[in-house]
């Protein structure tokens, strides 16, 4: 039997974090929120917890396995690869973020714009719109990349061009269902402008699905980030990126397979952890969208 | 359905000219030109010269866009920089061994993939379907290149059980299909979860249906109701969703077909990227297009026909 004071404790101890203690109730979002914070403080405290520089170079001790000094080895340039996977998290992380903020700001606006402005500009945008989505990404993308050369600005212009039309669609989806409800209607009664109505009444109502989905398409972009730098077409050396890693741990495969097994392991865990902290963050805001996880 | 399948052509048509426009503009738009940004900063003039000429890049634009198409109507896809060697040579080479990789892979993801998904409908709610649940998602979050690099660590290097690198023989089958197992795994793993996944939401909206009940009301086994009278209608979606993946299981290639250096597409396309070739670069960028922008209209219009309700949507 319980008393009532704490009954009360538990109570308000329930009523403290609702949010959170849903979302943990489930263990695999738990230990993806675990691998995701640990992977932003990785990132954001990155030259702090780095041992080494992650550009210092020591031909004398290249491609030295793990050891004390270091514990994830050294690569072919006798860099420290703990310290290049740290601050590769950092470009994984800040490259992934920009480029999601980036994309998802210019799908919002154009969905708004296509969703709620005149008929032929939305016919002009949604052409825009699926022709940019019914193209291989990747060969879009490696166009791109031949004209402007290889580097972290082309990697964010890449990647937003090739997300932003989902967004945008989602949104003008979003605008088109609610442009004719009441509330919008009393607003052009009251003679507000277009802005007025873009900005102050669509604008908080159409942004929520696409939180979902741009959290969703995160552990996509890091993933592309680390492609693209591994095949030498994303960020430019000696910035250490988790793709160049496991690009130099290829070429030397067979004399030191630790490298691309460091390498890889960030990746994978980085992916995961977002992947399912996103799944989990959908179940949580928007049950209608559970679709293939077991309720 | 007629008008149907023309609008979806038109389209597709449009997007071609669309992106081959987009990439010249953006070449024109680029400071400084391509030809010299290619030879790097020790070439001489006339090399320069050379070079621009062959690439056509002294014409005006709007010349070279109309130029292209008249040639690539012709199948002329021009030629490569530094090989001189015409680009549709080099795509139609490269070409196959990229589509039997991208088969391979799609087929293995369907052959394991689908009965997984049944799997968890007739198991729904009990610990083998969260599990299923659980490893799909995983599988389509991991790096499908990362899979690749560690498989070829661990059966390649560690194991020798299959080869490392290339698209095996030429002429002996069996090295062909022991060159293709490891990258179409690679590929296949995270399809194998998209579509499980499919298959499992899909058919647990079918089960629900009429049909369903009136089967199990005639005391039907459950894996006999599943497979016989769900699938056939479930497996509309993921058909779609097949088709509009046929893009990313491209993307894949890229990746691993760099990993394993196996002479596709990909890795065509990557080395011209690297040497800035702009015909191979343009030339494969149009073929792949064409056939990606054909798979979608085809399994666009495939799924018009076996779904009578989308089918009545364009009708009218």
């Amino acid at each position: 039997m319980s008393s009532v004071a704490e009954v009360g404790a538990s109570y308000s101890g329930r009523q403290r974090f609702p949010a959170l203690r849903a979302l943990l109730a489930d263990p695999i979002t738990s230990i993806a929120l675990v691998l995701v914070v640990g992977f932003l403080v990785t990132a954001a405290f990155a030259p702090w917890l780095a041992p080494y520089s992650p550009t210092r170079i020591d031909v004398l001790h290249k491609l030295q396995p793990p050891s004390m000094e270091h514990w994830f080895g050294t690569d072919h340039l006798g860099r420290d690869l703990l310290s290049r996977v740290i601050h590769g998290a950092r470009t994984a992380l800040m490259i992934a973020m920009v480029s999601v903020a980036i994309a998802g700001a210019v799908g919002l606006l154009l969905g708004l714009i296509a969703g709620y402005g005149p008929r032929w500009l939305d016919a002009i945008l949604v052409l825009t719109f699926d022709s940019l989505n019914s193209l291989p990404m990747i060969m879009f993308a490696l166009a791109i990349i031949t004209v402007l050369g290889a580097g972290t600005g082309t990697l964010i212009l890449v990647i937003t061009m090739t997300s932003f039309p989902s967004y945008a669609r989602l949104i003008r989806a979003q605008t088109l269902a609610l442009k004719n409800s009441d509330y919008i209607l009393a607003e052009r009664l009251l003679d507000a402008g277009p802005f007025r109505i873009i900005f102050i009444h669509l604008l908080p109502n159409v942004v929520g699905p696409l939180i979902i989905l741009l959290s969703m398409d995160i552990p996509v972009v890091i993933m592309v980030e680390a492609g693209l730098s591994f095949l030498g077409l994303g960020v430019r050396p000696p910035t250490p990126s988790w793709g160049s890693i496991l690009y130099d741990g290829y070429t030397s495969i067979r004399s030191a397979p630790f490298m691309v097994i460091f390498g890889g392991l960030p990746l994978v865990l980085a992916t995961l952890g977002f992947t399912f902290l996103g799944e989990g963050l959908r179940d949580y805001l928007d049950p209608r969208m559970r679709a293939g996880r077991p309720a | 359905m007629l008008t149907y399948a023309f609008k979806r052509i038109g389209l597709g048509l449009l997007i071609l000219i669309f992106v081959m426009v987009a990439m010249y503009a953006a070449v024109f738009l680029v400071p400084g030109d391509p030809a010299s940004v290619a030879l790097g900063p020790r070439a001489t003039p006339e090399l320069k010269r050379m070079l621009t000429e062959r690439m056509g890049l002294d014409q005006p634009v709007w010349w070279q866009i109309v130029q292209f198409f008249r040639n690539a109507l012709t199948g002329n896809l021009g030629y490569d920089v530094w090989s001189n060697r015409p680009v549709s040579t080099l795509v139609m080479a490269a070409l196959p061994n990229t589509l039997i990789l991208g088969v391979a892979a799609l087929a293995t993801a369907l052959i394991i993939g689908v009965p997984l998904g049944c799997l968890s409908v007739m198991r729904r709610g009990t610990a083998a379907d969260t599990a299923i649940g659980v490893v799909s998602v995983a599988v389509i979050a991991v790096p499908s290149f990362v899979v690749a690099i560690y498989s070829l660590l661990v059966f390649a290097v560690t194991l020798r059980w299959l080869p490392a690198i290339g698209a095996g023989e030429a002429g002996s089958i069996v090295s062909q299909i022991e060159a293709l197992i490891l990258p179409a795994l690679a590929i296949a793993l995270g399809w194998i979860g998209y579509i499980a996944r499919m298959v499992r939401a899909s058919m647990m909206e079918v089960m629900g249906e009429p049909h369903i009940r009136t089967a199990r009301s005639f005391g039907l086994p459950e894996w006999k109701i599943v497979s016989k009278y769900a699938l056939r209608i479930a497996i509309i979606p993921t058909i779609s969703l097949v088709a509009v993946g046929l893009g990313s299981i491209l993307s894949s290639a890229v990746f691993v077909e760099a990993v394993f250096a196996r002479p596709g597409i990909g890795k065509l396309i990557t080395d011209a990227v690297n040497t800035r070739n702009y015909p191979v670069v343009m030339g494969t960028v149009l073929i792949m297009t064409a056939i990606y922008v054909s798979i979608t209209i085809a399994a666009d219009l495939l799924i018009a026909r076996l779904d009578p309700r989308v089918r009545d949507v364009f009708r009218g």
